[in-house]
């Protein structure tokens, strides 16, 4: 249960005299949901992008169930991790069908030859991914939706089906950038639900995410990014009690402000507003 | 057949359902009906009194020449606004139940009998040229249109210009009643058979003016019945009868040298196949993966160069080697391919506009090159600017393709024997096209040209899947190329150049994809087709013709960005019209997504 899917070890992204990322050491465990929080520009996302390939850490590596990732987006997803994006990517003017399909890319062989000769062996490989296709696209429950254009779904069926798009590779762990950004609450607790769901296909997640209460009530454990290096690592309440982390969203008071007195109380007010909203829905009852 | 509703009071917009011009429904429909009789009567008098202006219209009795497509025009009129009518057995013409298709056919009338007479006019200086005849034809084919404008349009919500409404489709057409399969295969093959004899009149027009009247004439009346729905419906009968309007296709294609006697024709005919084969291999690279390739002429240049060295030519440099056709194909190919390969690795790498400056660059080195290949400036391969002449026939077995040849009564000239094999090659070009277009590979393409980075995120080997459409484009190019060098008897560096007034050059390719509708099969065959056409035809525009392109182009991108024909993803992405092909039940369901997660 706790073999670790994803190793990274010293990682340091430096973009010209500028660190965004610091030497982070992280893992993710299988079977684990990790959140990764952090103010803005605290380096969540340029993190994200060292994972996945599409940046090539300075320093350091990062290593997917004990192999080293290759440096190009498209081997590591070949290797078996998918994401999403921040700001939706989807492939606008398909269909959702197709966009499912070509997230099976990489666990599909056929080229341009068996396209052209069209033998039993690329039928059955396309009615294969087909199939799996729609399996996915039922789980996230847009498979009456199969013949739109991606562009005309709405905002929280797109989320969802780009998640189905990065499921598609048959990912070993998932990568979400901010999946609930722009949503309603109702959207964020199916997201919610969702991602327990995904989990439980065995996928291992690691989540960036605005959203306090929606970290806090997914996550197994939490890792809080700020100015590029990890400042907390630990269980939802343990991060939730640490006082950088506090003071990294809502600034420290300084000495001689009228309000210094207050501050701290209002700071500790707003922490426990996070815990205390959420009481009822803890995972057990979601699961 | 629309019912005039009192119900709206502001006046300006009770107006608009009387129609623009203010005559009760039932005078605007017989003003229509006689309209369109009297005009196809007129095409029987006499226009002219002198034989001077092409095509001879100082008959009375039959029409000739440009009368003819009055004649069409007219009929056509009359025949819609009997369907209008609602008689039994004609309602199959209008399947919108709407005003629009009347209007656009009267138009079509009136614009290519009055440009007739101003024609007449011009040509013979004067307005004196001018039979009685004439006179009657105009004031005939004007009547169509009057009785058209005074039809009552209705303003939907999508079209509130009123003057749009004339010439719109409606956004909702009744289904239609299922028809027999027997039905539905009549009817691929009667439009087959009309559509061959329309494209074939188109090539067989022999003096500007009377394919200028037919390019009115088809262009309003392919617009009515896109608006009255029929060609919507001609497509879902084609997609459900697929391979049988394929093979239709096929044969209406092989007939076309059959109905010609004079080899000219098949000439054209060979030239627009070789320039559509060219650009359907450019719609890989353009329209599927989202290339922007501007010297793509190079590789037909290749291909020709290609068979022409090895064709046995006494001008070759391998003036000994003679290889067969098959090999020829496959070597002008693989040569293709091998300078495909050769130009995309270095750069594929860059996207967008860079890309578009680089390949342009390739394609001018390709030409320089060939052209200072002359044993001077460079080695002696291609002989320079001369190029390799005297490019021998070929021969399949004897099957001289040089010797005319008689099949059953028809004899076929040297022109119809290239026609038919560049038939084949075309046949096996769209294979490849639609079978690459619907697999793993093309689904790459197309999330290539949407999102390059998701779909390297998604697993695509971008520069790997970039790189095979450009060497497959290549090489389809290739081939062509080598069927046209035979053609041509001679290979010169010049054609192969970005732009010039005639085709094949990189701008014209690339201008048939985009004008015929990019990622579509028919599209870029159609766009080759009219690229060709218009400037061999309207010879009268002589070094205009570019400006006059160039101005069609704008108008088109104006009002139709997705091409003629469009792919529904483009035409979706182009109209805001929501899903077109998806049944409303579907659509409109609003509530939430049952989610199996969590449960």
């Amino acid at each position: 249960m706790t073999t670790p899917v994803l190793e990274a070890r010293d990682v340091t992204m430096r973009f010209g005299g500028l660190t965004a990322v610091r030497s982070v050491d992280f893992t993710v465990n299988s079977g684990e949901i990790v959140g990764l929080i952090g103010p803005n520009g605290a380096g969540k996302t340029t993190f994200f992008n060292c994972l996945t390939g599409l940046y090539v850490p300075t320093e350091g590596t990062v290593s997917y169930k004990g192999t080293v990732l290759p440096p190009k987006p498209h081997l590591v997803t070949k290797a078996g991790i998918a994401r999403t994006f921040q700001n939706i990517r989807l492939f606008a003017n398909m269909t959702v069908l197709e966009n499912v399909l070509v997230g099976r890319h990489t666990r599909t062989k056929e080229g341009l030859w068996s396209a052209l000769l069209r033998g039993p062996g690329f039928k059955k490989a396309e009615r294969a991914s087909e199939e799996r296709a729609m399996e996915l696209l039922e789980f996230i429950g847009l498979a009456h939706k199969r013949d739109h254009l991606a562009r005309n779904l709405p905002y929280g069926e797109q989320r969802k089906l780009e998640i189905a798009r990065a499921l598609a590779s048959e990912p070993g762990l998932l990568l979400l950038d901010e999946p609930t950004a722009g949503m309603n609450p109702q959207e964020t607790r199916t997201t919610e639900e969702l991602v327990f769901a995904i989990r439980d296909k065995g996928v291992a997640v690691l989540v960036i995410e605005h959203d306090m209460r929606f970290i806090f009530n997914l996550c197994d454990r939490v890792a809080v990014l700020v100015q590029g290096e990890k400042l907390v690592e630990g269980t939802s309440e343990v991060v939730q009690a640490d006082e950088r982390v506090i003071a990294a969203y809502l600034g420290e008071p300084f000495e001689g402000d009228p309000g210094a007195a207050e501050a701290p109380e209002s700071a500790a007010a707003e922490a426990g507003a996070v815990a205390d909203s959420t009481p009822g829905t803890t995972k057990g009852d979601v699961q | 057949m629309i019912s005039v509703t009192e119900t709206t009071k502001n006046p300006s917009a009770a107006i608009a359902p009387r129609g623009l011009i203010p005559l009760p429904v039932s005078a605007a429909r017989a003003l229509l009906l006689v309209g369109g009789i009297a005009t196809a009567a007129s095409a029987f008098l006499s226009w002219t009194w002198t034989s001077e202006f092409p095509g001879d219209l100082t008959v009375t009795g039959y029409p000739g020449g440009l009368q003819w497509l009055t004649f069409t025009a007219g009929v056509l009129t009359a025949l819609f606004t009997i369907a209008s009518y609602g008689v039994r057995g004609l309602g199959w013409l209008l399947p919108a139940r709407n005003n629009a298709p009347l209007v656009l056919l009267a138009l079509g009338g009136f614009g290519t009998t009055w440009y007739t007479v101003i024609a007449i006019a011009t040509k013979l200086d004067g307005l004196a040229n001018l039979e009685p005849g004439g006179w009657v034809a105009a004031v005939a084919s004007l009547l169509p249109v009057l009785g058209a404008l005074a039809l009552p349009e209705p303003v939907g919500e999508t079209t509130k210009d009123t003057l749009k409404a004339y010439v719109a489709k409606p956004d909702r057409i009744s289904a239609p009643a299922p028809t027999a399969p027997w039905i539905q295969r009549a009817a691929i093959t009667v439009v087959s058979i009309i559509g061959l004899g329309v494209f074939t009149y188109g090539i067989d027009t022999e003096y500007g003016e009377l394919f200028v009247g037919y390019l009115i004439v088809v262009v309003f009346a392919l617009w009515a019945m896109h608006t009255a729905g029929l060609l919507d419906r001609f497509s879902h009968i084609v997609a459900a009868n697929r391979s049988f309007a394929l093979a239709m296709g096929f044969v209406a294609a092989i007939a076309f040298p059959f109905t010609q006697t004079d080899d000219h024709y098949a000439n054209i005919g060979v030239n627009i196949l070789i320039f559509g084969t060219v650009a359907l291999g450019l719609n890989i690279v353009v329209g599927l993966a989202g290339l922007l390739d501007l010297g793509y002429v190079a590789f037909l240049g290749v291909g020709a160069y290609t068979a022409a060295l090895v064709s046995g030519s006494e001008f070759s440099k391998f003036s000994g080697v003679q290889f067969p056709f098959w090999a020829a194909a496959i070597a002008g190919a693989a040569a293709s391919l091998i300078f495909g390969v050769l130009i995309g690795a270095p750069t594929l790498r860059l996207r967008g506009d860079y890309l578009a400056i680089v390949t342009l660059g390739f394609g001018e080195i390709f030409r320089i090159a060939v052209n200072n290949m002359d044993g001077q400036s460079g080695p002696d391969i291609t002989n320079g600017p001369n190029g390799i002449p005297s490019i021998p026939d070929l021969s399949f077995f004897g099957f001289n393709f040089g010797n005319p040849h008689d099949i059953a009564g028809f004899t076929l000239g040297r022109f119809a024997n290239y026609y038919l094999l560049m038939v084949l090659i075309m046949a096996l070009v769209v294979l490849v096209y639609t079978r690459a277009a619907d697999s793993r590979i093309g689904r790459s393409w197309i999330a290539i040209r949407e999102d390059e980075t998701a779909a390297t995120a998604m697993g695509i080997n971008g520069f790997r899947v970039k790189l095979i459409a450009f060497a497959l484009g290549a090489s389809l190019a290739g081939l062509a190329g080598t069927v046209s060098a035979h053609v041509t008897y001679s290979v010169v560096p010049n054609p192969y150049q970005f732009a010039g007034s005639t085709p094949p050059n990189s701008a014209f390719l690339l201008a048939a994809v985009v004008l015929g509708g990019m990622g579509t099969v028919a599209g870029p065959l159609l766009g080759a087709a009219l690229l060709y056409l218009l400037p061999e035809k309207l010879v009268f525009l002589q070094d205009k013709s570019l400006l006059a392109f160039g101005i069609a182009l704008i108008l088109l991108m104006r009002f139709r960005p997705e091409g003629i024909i469009a792919n529904r993803r483009r035409q979706l992405e182009f109209h805001e019209t929501g899903q077109l092909d998806v049944p409303d039940t579907e659509t409109l369901s609003d509530e939430p997504a049952v989610t199996k997660a969590g449960a």
